[in-house]
């Protein structure tokens, strides 16, 4: 815990958790009777309760998106960079609400939890959840903390969908809406990498069709391929060469059995391992059909415009150079749709070798470009 | 101010417009028009710092080349297009201009003279590429691409068959801007609209 204790950290936070015991209506058809949503909130809520900001995490983010858990906590959460005191979200303004959706592996109801009816994990069973799932438990944890309106709803990737979903869904809800590194829907190439990921999860003879916690194991080997296929595209092509170039990992290319060679090939490796050993298969598969699914032209015949037609709020678009995942040309889509149907709209593009972590990742510009946003949502 | 299409601009734009300002820079003029003429407006710049200066002026702008061809705006979906002293720095500032007259049902369009005097005393006197206060680049490093005079914008709209509403020159005022603007003026700024 390098700086928890640092002007522009928000120190230790501790997780809340509430407990909903009204049916949640799913797009799916089906019905969770009940749940648990697991939260953090940052900075104070004002008394006119006007400064309440929404923040959506993305496939494997959860509710930890700033501070620190304990003093020997290594690493802050997720969007550190961003939000803090003096920050571009700045928590001497803002009250920050950052939930772990429902289908999660980090504390609130998902298929890891155990269900009240079988008195065991849900696995397999957990439903299929959605978007538009997510911003109704949403509303209701802002109901359950007393607000009836987001200064702004803010997120990245599958945040920036949730928040897009927001917007159209609440618009009375929400004056600002940020939509970083977003797209209106997937592309078929986005799909694609999804599906090869959930192939890698449901090819590990663990996976026992995803009720591997009734046998106590965990389709690791799968996951931590999942996971190096999704790393590998959240990343550029630059920055993987400036990072790991062709650099040999003993300094010769030694035919030893299934050691890694490459120095990319250990970080992947590494990066897979560490990812199976903290994340949920079930909710990998879950976050990514969200991911699928989503598809707000839809609603109007593939007219964006239309789609978005109901939203009220101002919005920021970001998208990163680089990022090859959810590229910028989908933030412009997303952009031009909003000018078209009337809408206050700023987009920039960040210039970044970072590829879609982009977003996560400590910029200037982006910071800057944030910050200065910011202003508008405080007055 | 070096620029004498500022007031002339504000006096143009009426109330409660909409605006599109392209190559808004840092938004000076976009915030002025929000200020003063209640205007609802977008600016379009390419430069990070340009925009994010622009945002902390509360605006809203878009990160964009509007030399892509601004497909992305309707015909007739704003009241004015403005084009302040960015002429001279597109590639291909004829496209832009027949572009933005769909787009608005008027554009405003200023830029600096470079048929004013000292530019011609100078290049004839000096055999160099004329630098001016307001213009300090030297021509090999210079943004400004495209130096038009009065009489060439005019010959272009003309080619174009853009028709211009109004003409006010930098120094409205002095009889010789107003009698000679192609040779006095060190600026216009001009009211035009498809024909």
């Amino acid at each position: 815990m390098a700086d928890a204790k640092a002007q522009s950290s928000v120190g230790i936070v501790e997780p809340k958790s509430a407990f909903f015991d009204e049916p949640l209506y799913l797009k799916s058809g089906e019905v969770l009777d009940e749940y648990t949503l697991v939260y953090e909130t940052y900075g104070k809520l004002k008394a006119d309760r006007s400064n309440a900001v929404l923040v959506c995490h993305a496939l494997s983010g959860n509710h930890h998106a700033a501070g620190y858990h304990s003093e020997a906590d290594a690493k802050p959460g997720w969007w550190d960079t961003m939000i803090g005191p003096g920050k571009p979200i700045d928590t001497n303004r803002f009250y920050v609400v950052s939930p772990n959706n429902i289908g999660g592996c980090d504390g609130s109801t998902g298929p890891s939890s155990i269900s009240q009816s079988s008195g065991k994990p849900w696995g397999s069973l957990f439903p299929q959840v959605t978007v538009e799932d997510w911003v109704e438990t949403q509303k209701r944890l802002a109901e359950h903390l007393g607000i009836s309106h987001w200064a702004a709803v803010i997120g990245g990737s599958l945040g920036g969908m949730q928040a897009l979903e927001w917007s159209v869904r609440y618009p009375s809800w929400l004056s600002h809406c940020a939509v970083f590194a977003a797209a209106p829907g997937l592309t078929a190439q986005n799909i694609a990498f999804n599906e090869i990921a959930r192939q890698a999860i449901f090819s590990d003879p663990q996976w026992r069709q995803g009720d591997y916690a009734l046998s106590e194991t965990v389709p690791e080997t799968g996951m931590a391929l999942a996971r190096m296929v999704g790393h590998l595209t959240y990343m550029s092509a630059d920055k993987m060469s400036d990072r790991f170039g062709r650099e040999l990992r003993h300094g010769s290319f030694e035919p030893n059995d299934d050691e890694p060679i490459f120095q990319v090939e250990s970080y992947l490796r590494y990066q897979g391992s560490q990812f199976a050993g903290r994340f949920d298969a079930n909710t990998y598969v879950i976050m990514t059909r969200a991911l699928d699914r989503f598809d707000l032209a839809a609603r109007a015949e593939g007219n964006l415009a239309e789609a978005l037609a109901t939203a009220t709020a101002e919005f920021l678009v970001v998208s990163f150079s680089s990022d090859w995942r959810f590229a910028p040309s989908r933030s412009r889509e997303i952009t031009n749709a909003l000018l078209a149907s009337g809408k206050k709209v700023t987009y920039a593009d960040i210039e970044s070798d970072a590829g879609h972590d982009g977003f996560l990742l400590e910029d200037s510009d982006y910071m800057a470009l944030v910050r200065a946003w910011m202003q508008r949502v405080a007055s | 101010m070096l620029r004498g299409d500022i007031d002339t601009i504000l006096d143009w734009v009426k109330q409660g417009s909409r605006v599109l300002d392209l190559g808004c820079g840092d938004g000076e003029l976009l915030a002025a028009l929000t200020e003063q003429k209640a205007v609802s407006g977008l600016g379009l710049d390419i430069d990070a710092q340009n925009l994010i200066a622009a945002v902390d002026r509360g605006l809203c702008v878009v990160q964009q080349n509007m030399e892509d061809g601004l497909f992305n705006f309707n015909r007739k979906s704003v009241d004015v297009v403005i084009i302040a002293f960015s002429l001279q720095v597109l590639t291909r500032p004829h496209n832009v201009l027949d572009r933005v007259v769909d787009i608005g049902n008027e554009a405003i369009v200023s830029f600096p003279n470079f048929g004013h005097w000292r530019s011609r005393l100078s290049l004839l006197l000096s055999g160099r590429m004329p630098k001016t206060k307001a213009l300090p680049y030297s021509w090999f490093d210079t943004p400004n691409i495209h130096f038009c005079t009065v009489a060439d914008f005019e010959q272009l709209c003309d080619q174009l068959q853009i028709d211009i509403i109004e003409r006010k020159t930098s120094e409205n005022g002095h009889i010789l801007a107003k009698l000679w603007p192609n040779l006095f003026a060190k600026s216009a700024s001009y009211r035009i609209k498809r024909a």
